[in-house]
């Protein structure tokens, strides 16, 4: 993905400072609960949603099992309509085609609708450093680009912004881009709105070139398909000359048909309406209506590295609704900045470190930027299981495999950093693994619970630096059993043998590390308090 | 009808009580249980933080042990989510390695397994089970049991049937706590952010406790609850459910790092 | 690196994921389970306006319905109610639909592209509409004559769009069988609208920011009753 997105911090590091913020916290609070409930009564609408939901992920599916079929139908589509076909193996290759187009046509400017593909290729900069300025003019974009600063979410890119911050962008950064904002312009949204109108409109009528991404590409008719609300998006794609659409190569579904589906359930999914204000199809060029020049620039750029991992290439599926962002509670809390990528939230949690790999301590810790709730995989409309992708992803981390780089099968070594707590996940694992040995542990732990820290060492200290831990009972539940619960009578014989167990399918790996913390994973310290525990 | 309580390795060590009141409720209920004592993890913790390797000889003992079972039980909706969601993934997986069928195989023996509460409304076919709890009493139902094992409105049933109980409604009951396993010391800032919200909202309640299926939440949110002196005490929803009028639970008076104890009243029974 | 080999590399890294060295087989889309309805409900006719109307009005178009007898004037009312000075129309309205018109009027041509400095000049456009979708309260151009280039429809603020009894269907489903995929379509479901900031509805940013909808209704005297037909009584 982009450079612009290198050498960010680690989504926890991050995510410090994010969950610091009070005023960010508030309007992402504001914003995604309300979207969240306006999209459950738009979705209730519907009796037949999991049918819509089943039906999308299966032509999602079908799709990418023939991937190479369809994209040479596509190709052959838009070709016969006028338009021009590029491949791009990466960011770098789609930005060079685009740039090129652009100096061929002798233009410095362009008008672009909100595109997360170009996000991702860093086109923008790439454009800026050919001489050739890119104007967003997604309302959220266009404030995003004035105060120089990243998207936030996949829906409202400027979530993290008030109408006072927004007021304050428009009146000091309008100026140095075009037509300056209105003189004593208010924080009304409405007055906003209009001063955006204005400003953008002389582009929108001048400038000879659009760039836009693409929500479907239809492989049977080579139809593109862009849904919008505010119209900056029939702007770019009705008055250029030349259109230039760059699209990731997972966008193509087969036929026209198939739009039944997901123009049912990505409106709703997305900003909970029954339709958005506008949507777009185009088809090549058409004589005397809109740019008589167009071009499709299809991305790989990690796409075909994710499709090769079977349990991975789900997260092509993605329609980019950001239903999951405005469930996730973690994006709530942490803001789409920490995920440092243009697709923030649990999508972006599996979707990043597939395209970019798992080599940055920023793409190495976004698997675990979830609890696994769940509540992402209940709303997606293509039914991503998003925290199975996540489990997977968090296993090549810490045990490394089987995986494919640049279109090339390899093995990666497991993550750095994760040392300690492989040692600790095979003590552990080990100790568990033997009961007689958990059992002296428990012993152990329980019989000096008076000594044990009420602060834990190491990285278990993030733990008591908010919570005080349970406090360890004298004794285990199994104890008490043993010793005052009578035995039933039907002895479950042969269960209870673990002779076998102990050594037998052990995968030998450890080194008899039996350690004696007995940590499951959720700290087994305790306090020093006399407890009132069970008395016996 | 013969019945495995599968505690966790968690509620052993730090909430036998929890097992306690199980035991408790289930015997009540005419049901006889057992406690394979070879049993200690279904590796849930492992797995969940990319060990699947290590996860494997665990979910092995885990079939081994509780197989031949008619029911098995488990007071832990994230534990019951990982034997019946994630086990048949390690079986799956090891295929895809080549290793073929042999774990899928070895782990398919676990009989099915139950979350308390499905046990009792599905299987028993229970929902008043004659406990008494005189407080008011806000529930959290966790994500696992929420989303994993769709157990719908049976704990509350289960709860609504409580003698002397008063139920308050958890506002944004349906949101992750915020413990999450290892993510609440790999990401603690989120963390704890997300256990503020949910103690909060609780508190707002103003019920004497918080209530839920999983003590693994509840140690997550009892901590903080304890750390910040909050009047609101975790207590485990079987610990309700065994709660009687000859037997009552008592509930601690103090805020404090107590976790609220049942085991004279429960354990004496016997 | 040129852009033919990056072709035949994604095809390939495609087909190698895949674990298809050779072109995938046709595929067959019929495995694809469709067994979502067609339509959310059993409507009349009639429902099935009224549904449009609502659903059109819940996104703040204005929805006006009046007969073919009646549609010039409603025409010239609504473009007096708005103060239009000038206006525009696609050649292949029916011009008995603008006789009643004393507004300035241009009319495009097909065979030029309407020039976006002169057109950001007129207050209204004029329209027929393709199809109109009543669950979502959606109205499709598609550029024909009487609908005209993409550009007509987008940059006048105010939109007048006339939907006649026969371009209405149900749903989605029933709707894109009667659609040309290969025409340049426009689905436009109220006005120009935002919520970047701070999720405030606002209309109109770009596109147009007033939305007059007129549904053209059976004339009166011809109209079927609308009954559903009773059960019998027991």
């Amino acid at each position: 993905m982009s450079g612009t997105y290198l050498g960010l911090p680690s989504f926890p590091k991050a995510a410090h400072d994010s969950t610091r913020d009070t005023q960010l916290r508030a309007n992402l609070t504001h914003a995604t609960h309300t979207i969240r409930t306006k999209r459950a009564t738009a979705i209730n609408e519907l009796t037949d949603w999991p049918q819509l939901r089943a039906a999308g992920a299966a032509i999602k599916d079908h799709t990418l099992h023939h991937l190479d079929h369809y994209l040479l139908q596509l190709e052959a589509a838009v070709t016969a309509a006028g338009g021009t076909v590029h491949w791009a193996l990466d960011a770098n290759e789609a930005n060079t085609i685009a740039t090129q187009i652009i100096k061929n046509t002798g233009e410095t400017e362009v008008v672009k609708i909100k595109s997360m593909t170009t996000q991702e290729t860093g086109l923008n900069h790439a454009l800026e450093t050919a001489g050739i300025h890119a104007y967003e003019t997604d309302l959220a974009e266009l404030i995003v680009q004035l105060a120089n600063d990243k998207p936030s979410h996949i829906l409202v890119p400027a979530i993290h912004k008030n109408r006072t911050e927004i007021r304050d962008i428009f009146t000091t950064h309008m100026t140095h881009w075009g037509r300056p904002a209105p003189d004593n312009l208010t924080d009304n949204p409405t007055d906003l709105a209009e001063a955006a109108r204005l400003h953008l409109r002389e582009k929108f009528l001048n400038t000879k070139i659009g760039i836009s991404g693409a929500n479907f590409m239809i492989a049977e008719t080579g139809t593109m398909v862009i849904l919008e609300s505010e119209g900056n998006g029939r702007m770019c794609l009705t008055l250029p000359d030349t259109l230039i659409t760059i699209a990731g190569i997972e966008k193509i579904i087969p036929t026209y048909q198939d739009l039944e589906v997901f123009l049912q359930t990505l409106p709703r999914s997305s900003t909970a309406e029954r339709m958005n204000p506008y949507t777009s199809l185009w088809t090549g060029t058409t004589p005397h209506d809109g740019p008589h020049t167009f071009h499709l620039i299809l991305l790989d750029n990690g796409r075909t590295d994710t499709l090769a991992d079977t349990t991975g290439q789900q997260a092509l599926r993605c329609i980019r609704c950001s239903a999951c962002l405005n469930v996730c509670p973690v994006y709530e809390r942490a803001g789409g900045h920490a995920y440092g990528s243009p697709y923030p939230g649990p999508i972006g949690a599996i979707l990043t470190p597939q395209l970019r790999g798992t080599t940055t301590p920023l793409d190495t810790s976004l698997p675990y930027a979830s609890t696994l709730c769940g509540a992402c995989y209940d709303v997606c409309p293509v039914a991503i299981n998003i925290p199975q992708v996540l489990v997977h992803l968090r296993e090549r981390i810490t045990q490394g495999g089987p995986t494919t780089t640049h279109g090339t099968r390899t093995t990666i070594q497991p993550a750095k950093g994760h040392r300690l707590e492989r040692t600790t996940m095979r003590a552990t694992r080990w100790t568990l693994n033997h009961p007689t040995a958990l059992q002296h542990a428990h012993n152990l732990a329980t019989h000096t619970r008076h000594l044990h820290p009420q602060h834990l060492p190491g990285p278990a200290h993030h733990w008591t630096d908010t919570r005080n831990l349970p406090p360890l009972p004298p004794h285990t539940f199994r104890h008490w059993w043993q010793h005052h619960h009578q035995t039933p009578p039907t002895t479950n014989t042969g269960k209870g043998t673990d002779t076998r167990s102990e050594t037998a399918t052990d995968t030998g790996t450890d080194t008899g590390t039996a350690g004696t913390d007995t940590g499951t994973g959720t700290g087994t310290g305790t306090n020093t308090q006399t407890d009132g525990g069970p008395q016996q | 009808m013969r019945v495995a309580l599968f505690l966790t390795c968690v509620n052993d060590l730090l909430y036998p009580d929890t097992g306690r009141a199980v035991v408790t409720l289930l015997e009540r209920l005419g049901v006889e249980v057992d406690f394979p004592l070879d049993q200690t993890c279904c590796g849930q913790a492992h797995y969940n933080t990319g060990y699947r390797h290590e996860t494997e000889p665990l979910a092995r003992r885990h079939a081994r042990v509780f197989a031949g079972y008619d029911y098995v039980v488990t007071p832990s909706g994230s534990c019951a989510a990982m034997v019946r969601d994630n086990y048949p993934r390690l079986g799956a997986r090891a295929r895809d390695e080549g290793r073929g069928d042999e774990l899928a195989k070895a782990l398919a023996g676990v009989p099915k397994t139950y979350e308390l509460t499905e046990f009792l409304v599905d299987v028993l076919k229970v929902t008043d089970v004659g406990a008494y709890f005189p407080h008011t009493v806000t529930y959290h139902p966790t994500c696992h049991g929420l989303r994993m094992l769709r157990l719908g409105d049976r704990p509350r049933r289960l709860l609504e049937a409580v003698k002397g109980i008063e139920l308050r409604e958890l506002e944004g009951a349906e949101e992750c706590c915020g413990f999450g396993g290892t993510f609440s010391v790999k990401n603690p800032d989120v963390s704890a952010a997300m256990g503020d919200d949910k103690v909060r909202n609780a508190e707002s309640t103003g019920a004497e406790v918080l209530c839920a299926a999983d003590n693994s939440c509840l140690m997550h949110l009892g901590g903080m609850m304890s750390r910040q002196k909050s009047r609101v005490r975790p207590v485990h929803l079987a610990e309700i459910l065994a709660s009687t009028e000859q037997r009552p639970l008592e509930l601690p008076d103090q805020a404090g790092p107590v976790h609220v104890t049942t085991g004279s009243t429960v354990g004496e029974q016997r | 690196m040129t852009t033919n080999t990056s072709r035949d590399e994604i095809l390939r890294r495609i087909r190698q994921a895949l674990g298809t060295p050779t072109p995938t087989t046709p595929p067959d889309p019929t495995t694809i389970p469709r067994n979502y309805l067609t339509t959310h409900a059993h409507r009349t006719p009639q429902q099935t306006t009224n549904l449009l109307a609502d659903n059109l009005t819940d996104y703040r178009a204005t929805v006006h319905r009046t007969t073919e007898t009646h549609l010039p004037h409603t025409i010239a009312n609504l473009l007096t109610h708005h103060g239009t000075q000038r206006a525009i129309t696609p050649p292949g309205l029916p011009p008995h639909w603008l006789t009643h018109i004393t507004t300035p009027l241009t009319t495009t041509t097909t065979d030029t592209h309407p020039d976006p400095h002169t057109l950001d000049t007129i207050d209204t456009v004029i329209t027929h509409s393709a199809l109109a979708i009543a669950e979502t309260g959606t109205i499709i151009l598609d550029a024909s004559p009487d609908q005209g280039h993409r550009a007509i429809t987008l940059i006048p603020d105010h939109h007048i769009c006339i939907i006649t009894p026969d371009h209405i269907v149900e749903s989605l489903p029933q709707a894109l069988p009667r659609l040309n995929p290969t025409r340049p379509q426009t689905w436009i479901s109220g006005p120009s609208a935002t919520s970047d900031i701070e999720l405030t509805r606002i209309e109109g940013v770009h596109g147009p920011r007033t939305l007059d909808v007129i549904i053209v209704t059976a004339e009166p005297s011809t109209a079927p009753a609308e009954t559903v037909s009773d059960e019998p009584s027991a």
